[in-house]
């Protein structure tokens, strides 16, 4: 995303919605490649017999993976150095084979200390519908 | 987990390095050249989550006991950035605490113990680069299907 144009502050206020990004199908190759980048290696996201015995029908998506694309999706719409804060609550599970798709309001715009600054809330949901995680962001705008 | 509010792990080194951050770009499919390119690139929004797991012995607030990963559910993850999030080269002294500890009854009758651990991360200077806040939780029993991930 070479001279990828970030969004600006006029941008935002003719659109609260942010573009949304729908996700391949999830594999059990993401949650690896996500823990090994990351070193959290815990079994129940990779080794089917470890979930099973923790009483879960397979493995499951490790929360952070898909906050990290929920991360990646804010710095890729507004500039990786515009993120002030970011928080991501887990809800439901996420599966090997889900579409995730990440989508964002903006709920509130103010200016700080002289910095542009707006307010974001943030979903990530499973083509069922259901709420794999919620977020809050607030993010530096130009 | 019964560690107290307030305890607090070693300081420990953690380098932002830029393979490591080029790692984490693919894994979190981000699609920014300049994760790839620019040796000194903005780092991804969740990248100081890989500093914990490879901290030392003694930089864990919970201490160094083996867990039972089966009954550990990742609530909630926070992080704060002053002025954004740091560069790759930007060598970090990072510093975690417990600040909170509490517990609440599942809605199978089981009990879930919430822990807040808090990381700070400040540059050589010692200035504040980022906080990053954890809530873990721990079930008596396994974790229910729809709890967290």
């Amino acid at each position: 995303m070479t001279g990828m144009d970030e969004l600006s502050w006029e941008a935002l206020a003719a659109s609260d919605t942010l573009p949304e990004f729908v996700d391949e199908p999830l594999t059990v190759t993401d949650f690896v490649r996500y823990q090994g980048a990351s070193g959290d290696l815990n079994p129940i996201h990779h080794d089917e017999r470890f979930a099973r015995s923790a009483g879960f029908p397979g493995v499951f998506a490790v929360g952070m993976l898909a906050a990290g694309i929920l991360g990646s999706y804010l710095a890729d719409l507004f500039g990786p150095r515009a993120i002030r804060r970011f928080k991501v609550q887990f809800r439901e599970q996420a599966w090997p084979g889900d579409v995730l798709t990440y989508r964002g309001v903006v709920t509130e715009r103010e200016e700080r200390d002289g910095e542009r600054l707006a307010r974001l809330e943030l979903l990530v949901l499973r083509q069922t519908g259901g709420v794999h995680a919620k977020g809050w962001a607030t993010v530096a705008l130009p | 987990m019964s560690s107290p509010s307030g305890r607090t792990g070693q300081p420990y080194e953690f380098p932002v390095e830029r393979g490591k951050v080029r790692e984490f770009a693919r894994a979190t499919k981000a699609r920014r050249d300049s994760y790839f390119t620019d040796p000194h690139a903005v780092v991804p929004p969740t990248f100081l989550m890989s500093s914990a797991f490879w901290a030392g012995p003694g930089a864990s607030a919970l201490g160094d006991q083996e867990r039972d990963m089966s009954r550990i559910l990742h609530g909630e993850q926070e992080f704060v950035y002053p002025a954004g999030p740091p560069r790759a080269g930007t060598p970090l002294i990072a510093t975690q605490r417990v600040e909170d500890v509490y517990s609440k009854q599942g809605r199978r009758g089981g009990t879930m113990e919430f822990t807040v651990l808090v990381t700070e991360y400040r540059d050589e200077h010692g200035t504040l680069v980022a906080e990053a806040r954890s809530t873990v939780i721990e079930t008596s029993q396994a974790p229910e299907r729809e709890a967290a991930s």
